[in-house]
Protein backbone atom coordinates (compact mmCIF):
# COMPACT_ATOMS: atom_id res chain seq x y z
CA UNK A 1 0.00 0.00 0.00
CA UNK A 2 1.77 3.79 -1.16
CA UNK A 3 1.36 6.20 1.52
CA UNK A 4 -1.13 8.89 1.74
CA UNK A 5 0.49 11.97 0.89
CA UNK A 6 -1.85 13.81 2.01
CA UNK A 7 0.21 13.40 5.57
CA UNK A 8 3.20 15.56 3.75
CA UNK A 9 3.98 18.41 6.29
CA UNK A 10 1.54 17.03 8.74
CA UNK A 11 2.78 18.00 12.05
CA UNK A 12 2.81 15.73 15.49
CA UNK A 13 2.52 17.90 18.26
CA UNK A 14 5.02 17.15 21.41
CA UNK A 15 3.64 14.49 24.29
CA UNK A 16 4.49 14.27 27.33
CA UNK A 17 8.53 15.21 28.13
CA UNK A 18 11.34 12.99 28.56
CA UNK A 19 12.95 13.69 31.20
CA UNK A 20 17.12 13.01 30.46
CA UNK A 21 18.90 11.48 33.70
CA UNK A 22 22.61 10.93 34.43
CA UNK A 23 22.06 7.18 35.21
CA UNK A 24 20.10 6.75 31.62
CA UNK A 25 22.88 8.57 29.96
CA UNK A 26 25.16 6.33 31.49
CA UNK A 27 23.31 3.09 30.84
CA UNK A 28 23.36 4.24 27.33
CA UNK A 29 27.04 5.15 26.67
CA UNK A 30 27.40 1.66 28.07
CA UNK A 31 25.65 0.12 25.68
CA UNK A 32 27.35 1.45 23.22
CA UNK A 33 30.76 1.00 24.38
CA UNK A 34 31.79 4.65 25.39
CA UNK A 35 33.48 5.14 28.52
CA UNK A 36 34.08 8.86 27.18
CA UNK A 37 33.89 10.68 30.77
CA UNK A 38 31.81 13.45 29.58
CA UNK A 39 28.91 11.11 29.58
CA UNK A 40 29.99 9.40 33.18
CA UNK A 41 31.93 11.89 35.26
CA UNK A 42 29.69 15.34 36.44
CA UNK A 43 33.07 17.27 37.04
CA UNK A 44 34.74 15.89 33.94
CA UNK A 45 31.70 17.25 32.12
CA UNK A 46 31.55 20.73 34.28
CA UNK A 47 34.99 21.17 33.00
CA UNK A 48 34.83 20.96 29.52
CA UNK A 49 31.83 23.99 30.28
CA UNK A 50 28.89 21.59 30.21
CA UNK A 51 26.17 21.54 32.86
CA UNK A 52 25.89 17.98 33.54
CA UNK A 53 27.53 14.95 32.05
CA UNK A 54 26.03 14.95 28.54
CA UNK A 55 24.17 12.25 26.13
CA UNK A 56 26.67 10.65 23.27
CA UNK A 57 25.23 12.23 19.82
CA UNK A 58 23.14 9.68 18.72
CA UNK A 59 21.14 9.44 22.20
CA UNK A 60 18.85 11.88 20.77
CA UNK A 61 17.35 9.16 18.53
CA UNK A 62 16.05 7.81 22.02
CA UNK A 63 14.18 10.84 22.71
CA UNK A 64 12.80 11.43 19.46
CA UNK A 65 11.64 7.55 18.68
CA UNK A 66 8.65 7.71 20.77
CA UNK A 67 7.32 11.19 18.89
CA UNK A 68 8.28 9.46 15.58
CA UNK A 69 6.44 6.38 16.46
CA UNK A 70 3.30 8.04 16.80
CA UNK A 71 3.47 9.23 13.35
CA UNK A 72 4.50 6.11 11.65
CA UNK A 73 1.74 4.16 13.75
CA UNK A 74 -0.47 6.43 12.24
CA UNK A 75 -3.08 5.15 10.81
CA UNK A 76 -3.95 7.53 8.52
CA UNK A 77 -0.60 7.39 6.84
CA UNK A 78 -0.67 3.54 5.58
CA UNK A 79 2.76 2.82 6.31
CA UNK A 80 3.58 -1.00 6.64
CA UNK A 81 5.52 -1.59 9.69
CA UNK A 82 5.86 -5.04 8.93
CA UNK A 83 8.62 -3.62 6.51
CA UNK A 84 10.53 -1.06 8.22
CA UNK A 85 13.55 -0.35 7.96
CA UNK A 86 15.94 2.45 8.93
CA UNK A 87 17.19 4.06 5.92
CA UNK A 88 19.34 7.11 6.84
CA UNK A 89 19.70 9.08 10.10
CA UNK A 90 20.88 12.59 10.97
CA UNK A 91 21.11 15.06 13.73
CA UNK A 92 21.82 19.07 13.62
CA UNK A 93 23.23 20.26 17.24
CA UNK A 94 22.19 23.56 18.70
CA UNK A 95 24.19 21.94 22.29
CA UNK A 96 24.54 18.62 23.59
CA UNK A 97 21.21 16.79 25.07
CA UNK A 98 22.89 16.99 28.50
CA UNK A 99 21.06 15.45 32.18
CA UNK A 100 18.48 17.23 33.42
CA UNK A 101 17.06 18.08 30.41
CA UNK A 102 13.26 18.20 29.98
CA UNK A 103 12.86 17.42 25.86
CA UNK A 104 9.53 17.70 24.30
CA UNK A 105 9.98 16.42 20.72
CA UNK A 106 7.64 18.15 17.67
CA UNK A 107 7.40 15.50 14.75
CA UNK A 108 6.88 16.90 10.97
CA UNK A 109 6.38 14.36 8.21
CA UNK A 110 8.75 15.98 5.86
CA UNK A 111 8.81 13.85 2.66
CA UNK A 112 7.08 11.11 1.44
CA UNK A 113 8.20 9.26 -1.70
CA UNK A 114 8.54 6.08 -3.82
CA UNK A 115 11.47 4.45 -4.93
CA UNK A 116 11.94 1.51 -6.55
CA UNK A 117 9.12 0.06 -5.32
CA UNK A 118 9.54 0.95 -1.77
CA UNK A 119 7.88 3.88 0.42
CA UNK A 120 9.91 6.23 1.70
CA UNK A 121 9.12 8.34 4.51
CA UNK A 122 11.24 11.44 6.18
CA UNK A 123 10.69 12.53 9.25
CA UNK A 124 11.89 15.83 11.05
CA UNK A 125 12.00 15.76 15.38
CA UNK A 126 12.36 19.07 16.34
CA UNK A 127 13.73 18.43 19.89
CA UNK A 128 13.70 21.74 22.61
CA UNK A 129 13.36 21.53 25.98
CA UNK A 130 10.23 22.77 27.79
CA UNK A 131 11.39 26.04 27.54
CA UNK A 132 11.52 26.28 24.51
CA UNK A 133 15.36 26.25 23.55
CA UNK A 134 16.42 24.07 20.75
CA UNK A 135 18.62 21.39 21.47
CA UNK A 136 18.79 18.88 18.32
CA UNK A 137 16.81 18.57 14.99
CA UNK A 138 16.77 14.68 13.63
CA UNK A 139 15.89 13.85 10.62
CA UNK A 140 15.04 9.73 10.30
CA UNK A 141 14.41 8.17 6.44
CA UNK A 142 12.09 4.83 7.03
CA UNK A 143 12.04 2.58 4.27
CA UNK A 144 8.79 0.23 3.84
CA UNK A 145 10.41 -2.37 1.76
CA UNK A 146 8.49 -3.35 -1.77
CA UNK A 147 5.30 -1.49 -0.51
CA UNK A 148 5.26 1.33 -3.02
CA UNK A 149 2.28 2.11 -5.44
CA UNK A 150 3.63 2.17 -9.19
CA UNK A 151 3.93 6.13 -9.76
CA UNK A 152 5.73 8.56 -6.91
CA UNK B 1 32.58 22.96 24.35
CA UNK B 2 36.44 22.21 24.42
CA UNK B 3 37.67 20.57 22.12
CA UNK B 4 40.92 18.83 22.75
CA UNK B 5 41.88 19.54 18.46
CA UNK B 6 42.90 22.89 17.23
CA UNK B 7 41.44 23.75 13.85
CA UNK B 8 45.12 25.27 13.22
CA UNK B 9 46.80 21.87 13.29
CA UNK B 10 44.53 19.86 11.09
CA UNK B 11 44.56 19.94 6.94
CA UNK B 12 41.81 18.17 4.66
CA UNK B 13 43.30 14.54 4.70
CA UNK B 14 44.30 14.51 8.64
CA UNK B 15 43.49 10.77 9.62
CA UNK B 16 41.91 10.33 12.74
CA UNK B 17 43.11 7.23 14.58
CA UNK B 18 41.18 4.15 14.06
CA UNK B 19 38.72 2.07 15.45
CA UNK B 20 38.34 -1.50 15.71
CA UNK B 21 34.51 -2.59 17.63
CA UNK B 22 33.38 -5.99 17.93
CA UNK B 23 29.62 -6.50 18.31
CA UNK B 24 28.48 -9.53 20.33
CA UNK B 25 24.90 -10.50 21.00
CA UNK B 26 25.31 -9.22 24.63
CA UNK B 27 25.93 -5.85 22.94
CA UNK B 28 22.69 -5.75 20.73
CA UNK B 29 20.87 -6.99 23.83
CA UNK B 30 21.91 -4.03 26.11
CA UNK B 31 22.12 -1.75 23.62
CA UNK B 32 17.93 -2.72 22.68
CA UNK B 33 17.27 -2.49 27.01
CA UNK B 34 19.42 0.99 26.54
CA UNK B 35 17.56 2.54 23.57
CA UNK B 36 14.32 0.69 24.02
CA UNK B 37 14.60 -0.52 20.20
CA UNK B 38 13.36 -4.21 20.99
CA UNK B 39 12.93 -5.23 17.32
CA UNK B 40 13.00 -9.00 17.46
CA UNK B 41 15.21 -8.67 14.24
CA UNK B 42 18.03 -7.24 16.67
CA UNK B 43 17.67 -10.53 19.24
CA UNK B 44 16.05 -13.48 17.56
CA UNK B 45 17.61 -14.94 15.32
CA UNK B 46 14.47 -17.37 14.57
CA UNK B 47 12.70 -14.35 13.73
CA UNK B 48 15.16 -12.94 12.21
CA UNK B 49 15.76 -15.70 9.73
CA UNK B 50 11.87 -15.79 9.26
CA UNK B 51 11.96 -12.23 7.39
CA UNK B 52 14.75 -12.92 5.31
CA UNK B 53 17.87 -12.06 7.29
CA UNK B 54 21.21 -14.56 7.48
CA UNK B 55 21.22 -14.00 11.58
CA UNK B 56 20.53 -11.39 14.07
CA UNK B 57 21.44 -7.72 12.52
CA UNK B 58 22.81 -5.13 15.03
CA UNK B 59 20.53 -2.17 15.21
CA UNK B 60 21.85 0.47 12.88
CA UNK B 61 21.29 2.99 15.47
CA UNK B 62 24.21 1.22 17.33
CA UNK B 63 26.31 0.86 14.28
CA UNK B 64 26.06 4.52 14.04
CA UNK B 65 26.64 4.94 17.50
CA UNK B 66 30.04 3.13 17.36
CA UNK B 67 31.10 4.79 14.09
CA UNK B 68 30.73 8.43 16.04
CA UNK B 69 33.20 7.64 18.69
CA UNK B 70 35.63 7.48 16.18
CA UNK B 71 35.24 11.38 16.11
CA UNK B 72 34.39 12.16 19.39
CA UNK B 73 37.19 9.94 21.01
CA UNK B 74 39.41 12.40 18.75
CA UNK B 75 37.74 15.41 19.58
CA UNK B 76 37.73 14.74 23.05
CA UNK B 77 34.42 16.66 24.15
CA UNK B 78 31.44 14.76 22.21
CA UNK B 79 29.50 18.19 22.66
CA UNK B 80 31.75 19.23 20.00
CA UNK B 81 29.74 17.79 17.10
CA UNK B 82 27.41 20.43 15.46
CA UNK B 83 26.00 17.45 12.92
CA UNK B 84 26.39 13.54 12.37
CA UNK B 85 24.63 11.49 9.92
CA UNK B 86 25.01 8.46 7.97
CA UNK B 87 23.01 5.96 5.48
CA UNK B 88 22.74 2.86 6.49
CA UNK B 89 23.45 0.81 3.27
CA UNK B 90 24.34 -2.86 4.71
CA UNK B 91 23.70 -4.58 7.92
CA UNK B 92 25.85 -5.37 10.57
CA UNK B 93 25.53 -9.36 11.08
CA UNK B 94 26.12 -10.60 14.48
CA UNK B 95 26.35 -14.65 15.06
CA UNK B 96 25.82 -16.40 17.91
CA UNK B 97 29.29 -17.43 18.54
CA UNK B 98 32.27 -15.77 20.69
CA UNK B 99 33.81 -13.46 18.19
CA UNK B 100 30.58 -11.42 17.34
CA UNK B 101 31.15 -9.37 14.45
CA UNK B 102 33.81 -7.40 13.66
CA UNK B 103 33.25 -3.16 12.28
CA UNK B 104 36.71 -1.35 11.33
CA UNK B 105 35.85 2.36 11.52
CA UNK B 106 38.13 5.01 10.11
CA UNK B 107 37.86 8.52 9.60
CA UNK B 108 39.59 12.12 7.41
CA UNK B 109 38.82 15.41 7.67
CA UNK B 110 37.15 15.92 4.48
CA UNK B 111 36.81 19.73 4.79
CA UNK B 112 38.18 23.10 6.61
CA UNK B 113 35.21 25.72 7.27
CA UNK B 114 34.90 28.85 8.67
CA UNK B 115 34.18 29.12 12.53
CA UNK B 116 36.58 26.27 13.47
CA UNK B 117 34.19 23.76 11.88
CA UNK B 118 35.45 20.71 10.18
CA UNK B 119 33.87 17.89 8.36
CA UNK B 120 34.85 14.50 8.92
CA UNK B 121 33.93 11.74 6.68
CA UNK B 122 33.74 8.43 8.53
CA UNK B 123 33.93 4.67 7.10
CA UNK B 124 32.74 1.56 8.72
CA UNK B 125 33.56 -1.99 7.52
CA UNK B 126 32.28 -5.13 8.51
CA UNK B 127 32.77 -8.63 6.48
CA UNK B 128 34.86 -6.37 3.51
CA UNK B 129 32.25 -4.32 2.93
CA UNK B 130 31.48 -0.90 3.91
CA UNK B 131 27.84 -0.88 6.13
CA UNK B 132 27.29 2.97 6.63
CA UNK B 133 27.17 5.10 3.36
CA UNK B 134 28.00 9.28 3.57
CA UNK B 135 28.68 8.69 7.51
CA UNK B 136 29.73 12.19 7.83
CA UNK B 137 30.55 14.66 11.00
CA UNK B 138 30.63 18.07 11.16
CA UNK B 139 32.94 19.19 14.44
CA UNK B 140 34.08 22.37 16.12
CA UNK B 141 37.27 22.23 16.80
CA UNK B 142 39.18 24.38 19.53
Amino acid sequence: MALNLDHLGKVYPAGPAYEVGREKIREFAIAIGDMNPAYHDVEHARSLGHRDVIAPPTFAFVVSMRAAAVAMFDPGLGLDYSRVVHGEQRFAYARPVTAGDSLVVVTTIENIRVAAGNDILTTRADISTVDGEPVVTAWSVTVARGTGGESA
Amino acid sequence: MSASVAWADVEVGTELPALTVRLQRVNLVMYAGASGDFNPIHWNQRFAQSVGLPDVIAHGMLTMASAGRVVTDWVGDPGAVVEYGVRFTRPVVVPDDDRGATVEITAVVAEKRDDDLVRVDVTAVFDGATVLGRAQAVVRLA
